[in-house]
């Protein structure tokens, strides 16, 4: 067992041996990549006809004159030519300094912490559940193709691809938290609740993760579901099943491992939908996530935030690649990093 | 291929165990909160404040439930005195206003508060470092000082009668914020100040705990803590309040109907201040002839939107002073109903003609205009088309348009707006800059470029002369000229509605400004609310 366990790491560190080089390539890519991104927010930035003064006013503009706006706009420097506000940008962000948010009125790195572990929490836990869920799901109705659970999961999975995110929450409230009293209705934590505790925190996630995930499941299960259909047919699964394993071994062990490769390379690629359906379910179940605070920002013309979140997102979508990428090497061995 | 095996099996393991610990988690009883005798009252609204500090235009019309202003407001929305002993005094010149502190009032923090407090609020609201939208409120303030520890002093540039009505203005303390940016500092998340409740925690998107005031000076709160919950969507903040999650709600009139039947609930529908309009610009040709804005004003029916639009919740508006206000003038009130018969003889005596598509004309002019709204307001929208039905029955074609107020800003000296504002206090705060010749065509003060001799003096003499009865001469006489020369077309006074637990007790609605929120909301006076 020892010995097994030892050649594996082996093995498995001689396939990752290009890693470090090819980490050190994608990051070589991402930081044209993230100036890119951020020159393109503020670009979009500067063609926005909002006066972000007039935002942050609100129903006040309507009594503020003039002059009082325009000192508003002078304090924030926003009407400063757009290279002046952009290298403004750059110098404080290299100085670890985000900048300041004009439409939450807080620093943009406050903003940042106070919301982005919720949304990446949502996100995780949802991407997790959906992950285990499709491949059981998946790979049972490809075992038995064309049977009842397979009609039925495939039946349920074309109506729920159908069905809006939003109202998909708000269906969910009415039965779970409802009719039946079993979940609360929103917020992060109980109302009431003189602290974040984690049970409580839990509690108020399972309907926004549980819709979250039925609402992104279809596309995975339906991709499991094929793509082990299809390797039920390859050539080592079949000898596999001729040398008479039992069916459990040949579904997860053979047939769920050949599919699983195209899998694992399209979750990354699959990330930002999640992010947009997750920036939904935030809105209806009153999560105090990044969904609300992004859409504030566009509208307000919230440059220092937007780009923030922009290249928070970016960043993550770039490791979410190279981490699949790198998985992908570590189960393939026909993959090898360095070729 | 076998050699994976660790590698997927730990994938599956790992991702398991993750989706039980969610399970785990999800198992557990919720710890239940509530302290004995119901002592936390929950109130939800959709707008949440981007900073608690006055300064920088929170809760400044008093009600700010963290801070006091040196008045305060009952609820008739009569001014009372608040951190003053008294209502500050006016020299016969109407140029410097006394105010005397009340003795022995503290900050949450313990400190007492002091003139100086007093005046270091207004001299940063007029600092134009600081990035406050207010001081456009305070233009009429040349000065203030704090000549001992419990007096303020007021110097103005001009009489201003309303002036007492700017003085609800929250007072912050000054040895927190001097020498701080005001714009950036902490205080704005975390403000003390000598309310009745005190902040105890801000989680930005959630909600906002306050906690009470032992050593309030308007008495100990009635409960000992309140929570303001953030919930942006309506339908949202509806099916939590079913789920029994709040005390109080704000919610529009149409969701909040669904409660009436429901005896644990109880709805409120509060008169308001606030209004619904159609700005007609004098740019435009058509609406340039008075004959056209009279007849549109005959044409539209103002009860149908109230019963069909407002869901009942809601009065026909035929100016900008409401019905409630001590200013309105009942003559200039007209009917309710749509008289498309009299619009219609307006119309031929002017020479507008029946044409071609049922579209009047005038030299070859067709009668028709853009009207716009902001895209995301349904009510302004339903509104807009209920205009546009009323107009096509006398022959006059209206175009809605759904567009963002950047697209609006730029056309608005030519295009028809559907508008909203109103504020219960006093007809000088937003009738002044809205109807006066002075502030014609400047962003959205007068954007219709209307001029009226007659209105710009019944204005000036409403703000000069300190003695109420001649004001009330000087805004019937505003009202009329209004009537007279329609360069708005006022459609609805809204009623603000919220719903309420029915074992709520204390609820005082106050007729509302166009704003309402963390404050000034029915929850205004909320240190009093008990619950049964």
């Amino acid at each position: 067992m020892e010995h097994r366990h030892l050649d594996a790491l082996v093995t498995r560190s001689g396939r990752l041996a290009g890693a470090g080089a090819v980490v050190r390539r994608r990051l070589l890519v991402a930081v044209p990549v993230l100036a890119a991104t951020s020159v393109g927010m503020f670009a979009l930035g500067a063609a926005s006809p909002v006066d972000p003064a007039k935002q942050y006013a609100g129903a006040a503009a309507f009594t503020a004159t003039e002059e009082n706006l325009a000192q508003i706009r002078a304090n924030w420097g926003v009407d400063d030519p757009l290279p002046v506000q952009y290298l403004r940008w750059i110098g404080n962000l290299l100085q670890g300094d985000l900048g300041w948010s004009t439409s939450r009125h807080e620093p943009v790195a406050s903003v940042l912490a106070a919301r982005a572990g919720w949304t990446l929490l949502l996100i995780g836990v949802t991407l997790a559940l959906v992950l285990v869920a499709s491949l059981l799901l998946g790979a049972l109705a490809a075992y038995r193709r064309g049977g009842f659970f397979d009609r039925a999961l495939r039946t349920a999975a074309y109506a729920v691809e159908s069905m809006p995110v939003f109202w998909l929450g708000l269906a969910a409230i009415a039965v779970f938290a409802l009719a039946l009293g079993w979940f609360p209705a929103g917020g992060l934590t109980d109302v009431t609740a003189t602290s974040t505790s984690w049970a409580d925190v839990a509690h108020h996630l399972i309907l926004p993760v549980g819709v979250l995930a039925v609402s992104q499941a279809p596309w995975f299960v339906l991709f499991v579901r094929d793509a082990v259909a299809e390797s039920m047919r390859d050539d080592h699964v079949v000898a596999a099943r001729a040398r008479g394993l039992p069916g459990r071994t040949v579904l997860f062990g053979h047939a769920l491992r050949t599919a699983l490769l195209p899998f694992l390379t399209l979750i990354g690629t699959h990330l930002p939908e999640l992010v947009g359906g997750a920036v939904l379910v935030e809105t209806v179940f009153s999560l105090p996530g990044l969904g609300a605070v992004t859409v504030a920002a566009a509208l307000g013309s919230d440059f220092p935030l937007l780009a923030a979140i922009t290249l928070v997102t970016t960043a993550v979508v770039l490791a979410a690649n190279l981490v699949t990428d790198l998985a992908y090497a570590a189960a393939d061995p026909r993959v090898r990093l360095d070729g | 291929m076998t050699r994976i095996r660790p590698t997927f099996r730990r994938l599956v393991a790992s991702t398991a165990a993750a989706g039980m610990l969610v399970l785990a988690a999800c198992s557990a009883p919720t710890t239940p909160d509530s302290p004995a005798g119901g002592a936390t009252l929950v109130v939800a609204t959709s707008d949440e404040p981007d900073a608690l500090n006055p300064v920088l235009n929170f809760g400044v019309d008093g009600a700010a439930l963290i801070f006091d202003g040196l008045v305060a407001r009952d609820g008739d929305n009569r001014l009372v005195p608040g951190l003053a002993t008294a209502l500050p005094t006016v020299s016969p010149d109407g140029r410097t206003v006394t105010a005397k502190l009340r003795d022995g009032v503290q900050f949450h923090d313990g400190t007492t508060l002091s003139a100086a407090d007093v005046a270091f609020t207004y001299q940063a609201v007029l600092d134009p470092k600081v990035d406050s939208t207010l001081r456009s409120d305070l233009d009429m303030v040349e000065s203030v000082t704090a000549p001992d520890a419990a007096t303020v002093v007021f110097r103005l540039r001009y009489p201003y009668a309303p002036f007492l009505q700017r003085l609800t203005l929250g007072i912050v303390p000054s040895k927190l914020l001097s020498g701080q940016d005001i714009n950036t500092t902490g205080f704005n998340r975390k403000p003390i100040g000598t309310g009745p409740y005190k902040v105890e925690s801000w989680t930005p998107g959630d909600r906002l705990v306050l906690t009470a005031n032992e050593r309030y000076f308007g008495g100990r709160p009635a409960n000992n803590r309140v929570v303001v919950a953030f919930v942006a969507d309506d339908n949202v903040r509806a099916q939590r309040m079913r789920a029994g999650e709040f005390d109080a709600a704000e919610l529009p009139p149409k969701l909040a109907s669904g409660f009436d039947a429901d005896t644990t609930y109880r709805v409120q529908r509060v008169p308001t201040a606030d209004y619904r309009g159609v700005m007609l610009p004098m740019g435009n040709p058509v609406l340039a002839d008075p004959a056209v804005r009279r007849a549109l004003n005959l044409a539209v029916d103002r009860a149908a939107m109230v019963s069909g639009i407002l869901g009942g919740a809601g009065e026909p508006a035929f100016g900008p002073v409401p019905p409630t206000s001590e200013f309105a003038d009942p003559s200039t009130v007209g009917t309710p109903t749509a008289d498309a018969t009299a619009a219609g003889a307006l119309l031929d005596a002017a020479g507008w003609r029946p044409g071609s598509g049922g579209v009047r004309a005038k030299d070859g002019r067709p009668a028709r205009f853009t009207l716009m709204y902001p895209a995301t307001d349904t009510l302004r929208k339903d509104l807009a088309l209920a205009v546009t039905a009323d107009a096509k029955k006398i022959g006059i074609e209206v175009t809605p348009a759904g567009l963002t107020w950047d697209a609006i800003d730029p056309r608005m000296k030519s295009d028809a707006l559907l508008m909203g504002y109103g504020t219960p206090y006093d007809p000088d705060f937003v009738s002044y800059k809205l109807f006066s010749s002075q502030f014609a065509g400047q962003g959205y003060f007068n954007p219709g470029s209307y001029r009226s001799e007659v209105t710009d003096r019944a204005l000036q003499q409403g703000r000069d002369q300190i003695d109420p009865a001649l004001r009330k001469v000087a805004y019937a006489q505003f009202q009329k000229q209004l009537a007279a020369d329609v360069p708005w077309l006022f459609l609805t006074y809204l009623r603000h509605t919220y719903v309420l637990k029915s074992s709520v007790q204390g609820a005082t609605p106050r007729v509302e400004a166009h704003e309402h929120g963390v404050a000034n909301s029915i929850w205004w006076n909320i240190d009093t609310w008990t619950r049964s």
